[in-house]
């Protein structure tokens, strides 16, 4: 996982509240096998296809990383995809007064940090970047704080995922510094306790497979109704 | 002290004690894996240069996505195809054990498993399927997990868990006959709602789980989750012993008399405190049905759509909130196309469904079965459209064939399928069309789980074959 101590970047006010998992990435892409850079291109799909001047289409928020936005923010399903979507696009950090809990867990794991500001500092940020023409901030992860301009504001984090991205440590790194005892588990478990391998069965058998018309006989197409 | 059969487990697998209401570090005996929930896991091992912790301790099968007829044929379905080719060639890549499409023990997940024998009594068991709770049924651990707990769980075999809190259902009393571990359930699920068991792990007891056979105790366990449970534990005894016995992955030799001495400490302590008891007596209990758009919403079958003060009167006495459950109410109704105080014995069905990890075990065939070989003696024809019959897995396919039961399905009008997940969540082609009406024995009556738009009634197996038989819903006794 990435570290993040002091990050320098775009920033995007998104100036809307209760942005749920849905509007960020629809559930349609949850079949994905492959996470490649594609997920990126599906944030906030519907929104920006649709709203010509919604802020990731506008040229001066190109290649943000940092996104601004208002309360409540990834409220909804708990797909990972939402976190996925965000990081895929290129966003470090999220800053908001209000995120959803699920989300701000599946954040931490992820690398993306969720900064929790008070709301009317997250306006005045929203009103730093409508009338300067640097749309760069910056985020101190070490100082809890956001440097805009000649303007500070602090952010609360949880300890944890701070510790976590400060060292750029993700769940699996953290879990194997307790490596030894998991070894020691391992040598004390039973012999009973199964193992897939070597692989046992009840010996080949072949399963037939008839043909069956897989189409509902109430469909129209059909003919019935 | 006194500690329950889930405190006994949960302390067998701590690796790392969770200091200050952190959580623990668990050792997982088993993860089961899939198609669906495995390809971004894998994707990120690799990506991180990671390997499989214990391939010994992991397997996987092909169950959502795949087709139930014309198996051997290319599967036509884009995404569905990338999604087994994406899981063979992990499979293959991180060397694990997997049960393809055609394999006579590919199945659904929660079926293929117990069917081979590896899941045992005080196990910690995961997949990244919320119906994993079907192996407690064993006096196993077994939970649903998320991607990224996938992928922890092949790096690390272990897994970061709060310990849940504990709540005993006792069903208590002799089930009378025609009544089934599905009835019981679907009861316990509207006693307590979709949420009555959120943050705790369930152990079932009483006379009549103690009387059902393995099958109808993992139909019970499987629909933990239905009532908002993830864990659904049960004591094993003799009946679980003798299930695992024969089985390709049961212990042998010494380690079996060493596994028998540990299985049998595996029981809830005299004084071991539950934070919460719930006692259902069964003595009166008919077969249960549900008239609506989410598993609490059932009725016994010889009831009708509830009224608006009938869904009052029940909120007050079950403690549930009122307001919520009036909301519910009118929404299923709408999307069911019902009017309160609709007989359910009147309700017409299109589809029969019999299959899932609810109901797709040898027992639950054999129990259609019976009452579909009556009905084919008596010349009674199918009266609903369709009716698909889809074994767990192709060892219960090929043991209800060795039975003859496939013929008596045939016969009846019914399609024999292969194995898998089908209609119950409609990942495959298997799905009902928009307004079609299903009674299924699958877990979820959501909107638009079989098919968009399309209407769910979750029934027991023996239901089902009688509903078939009618048209509309139907007890086996009036249809023979």
């Amino acid at each position: 996982m990435q570290k993040i101590v002091v990050h320098e970047g775009i920033a995007a006010p998104l100036k809307r509240s209760n942005v749920d998992t849905d509007q960020i990435i629809s559930a349609l892409y949850m079949k994905a096998v492959t996470r490649g850079n594609g997920f990126g291109d599906y944030l906030f799909e519907y929104i920006r296809k649709n709203e010509p001047d919604f802020v990731l289409n506008l040229p001066e928020y190109q290649g943000a990383s940092v996104l601004v936005a208002g309360p409540d923010f990834a409220t909804g399903s708990s797909r990972e995809h939402a976190v996925w979507a965000l990081v895929d696009y290129g966003f470090r950090v999220i800053l908001s007064s209000r995120f959803a809990d699920i989300f701000r867990g599946n954040s931490g794991k992820q690398g993306l940090l969720t900064a929790q500001l008070e709301q009317h500092d997250i306006e005045r940020i929203w009103e730093y970047l409508d009338n300067s023409a640097d749309k760069s901030i910056v985020v101190d992860l070490e100082k809890q704080e956001v440097r805009f301009g000649d303007n500070v504001a602090p952010f609360q984090v949880d300890p944890y995922i701070r510790y976590r991205l400060l060292n750029g440590l993700d769940d699996i790194d953290i879990t194997l510094q307790s490596e030894d005892l998991i070894k020691e588990f391992e040598s004390k478990r039973p012999s009973f306790k199964p193992k897939t391998l070597p692989a046992k069965t009840s010996g080949d058998a072949k399963v037939e497979s008839e043909h069956y018309d897989t189409r509902s006989p109430i469909d129209p197409s059909v003919g019935i109704m | 002290m006194a500690r329950t059969l889930f405190q006994k487990v949960w302390d067998d697998h701590i690796v790392k004690k969770g200091e200050n209401g952190a959580p623990d570090l668990i050792y997982v005996d088993l993860q089961l894996l899939h198609e669906v929930t495995s390809p971004i896991a894998f994707e990120s091992l690799r990506n991180a240069g990671r390997r499989v912790r214990r391939t010994d301790l992991s397997i996987i099968t092909e169950d959502h996505n795949t087709p139930t007829c014309d198996i051997y044929s290319p599967i036509k379905d884009d995404i569905s195809r990338l999604q087994l080719e994406t899981v063979r060639s992990n499979a293959k890549e991180f060397g694990m054990r997997i049960h393809s499409l055609g394999d006579p023990d590919n199945g659904v997940v929660h079926a293929f498993a117990p069917n081979l024998g590896l899941i045992h009594p005080g196990m910690t068991v995961v997949c990244g399927d919320s119906h994993t709770a079907t192996h407690g049924a064993f006096g196993a651990i077994a939970f649903g997990i998320g991607t990224s707990e996938v992928e922890h769980v092949l790096a690390t075999q272990t897994i970061w868990q709060s310990p849940l809190k504990n709540m005993r259902v006792e069903f208590k009393g002799k089930l009378p006959e025609g009544v089934t571990a599905k009835d019981m359930i679907l009861k316990l699920i509207s006693k307590i709602g979709t949420g009555g068991g959120q943050g705790y792990a369930i152990e079932f007891s009483g006379e009549a789980i103690e009387s059902l056979s393995m099958e109808g105790r993992m139909s019970i366990s499987n629909m933990t989750i239905e009532a908002g449970a993830r864990v659904g534990i049960m004591r094993p005894d003799e009946t679980t012993f003798e299930y695992i016995k024969s089985r390709p992955h049961a212990p042998q030799g010494q380690d079996w008399d060493d596994a028998m001495q540990y299985w049998s400490t595996l029981f809830s302590d005299d004084g071991a405190v539950f934070d919460k008891e719930v006692v259902i007596d069964v003595s009166t209990l008919e077969p249960f049905v549900t008239w609506g758009t989410n598993p609490g919403q059932g009725v016994s079958i010889k009831g009708s759509v509830p009224t608006r003060e009938e869904i009052i009167a029940e909120a007050k006495a079950e403690g549930l909130n009122e307001e919520v459950q009036l909301q519910a109410w009118e929404r299923a109704l709408k999307y069911m196309d019902f009017t309160p105080g609709k007989r359910m014995k009147d309700v017409e069905i299109d589809t029969v469904f019999i299959g899932s990890c609810t109901n797709g075990r040898i027992e639950d065939l054999r129990a259609a079965a019976d009452i579909l070989r009556r009905a084919n003696e008596l010349g009674k024809k199918m009266q609903v459209k369709r009716m698909l019959i889809v074994p767990g897995d192709g060892r219960i396919r090929l043991q209800a064939e060795a039975e003859g039961l496939d013929k008596v399905f045939k016969e009846f009008g019914a399609q024999w399928r292969n194995a898998g997940c089908s209609m119950c969540l409609g990942m495959n082609a298997d799905r009902i069309a928009p307004g079609e009406r299903s009674a299924s024995t699958s877990n979820r009556n959501f909107e638009s789980r079989q098919g968009k738009y399309g209407r769910t009634h979750l029934v027991s197996p023996k239901i089902a074959a009688a509903t078939a038989i009618a048209g509309h819903i139907a007890e086996p006794e009036e249809v023979l």
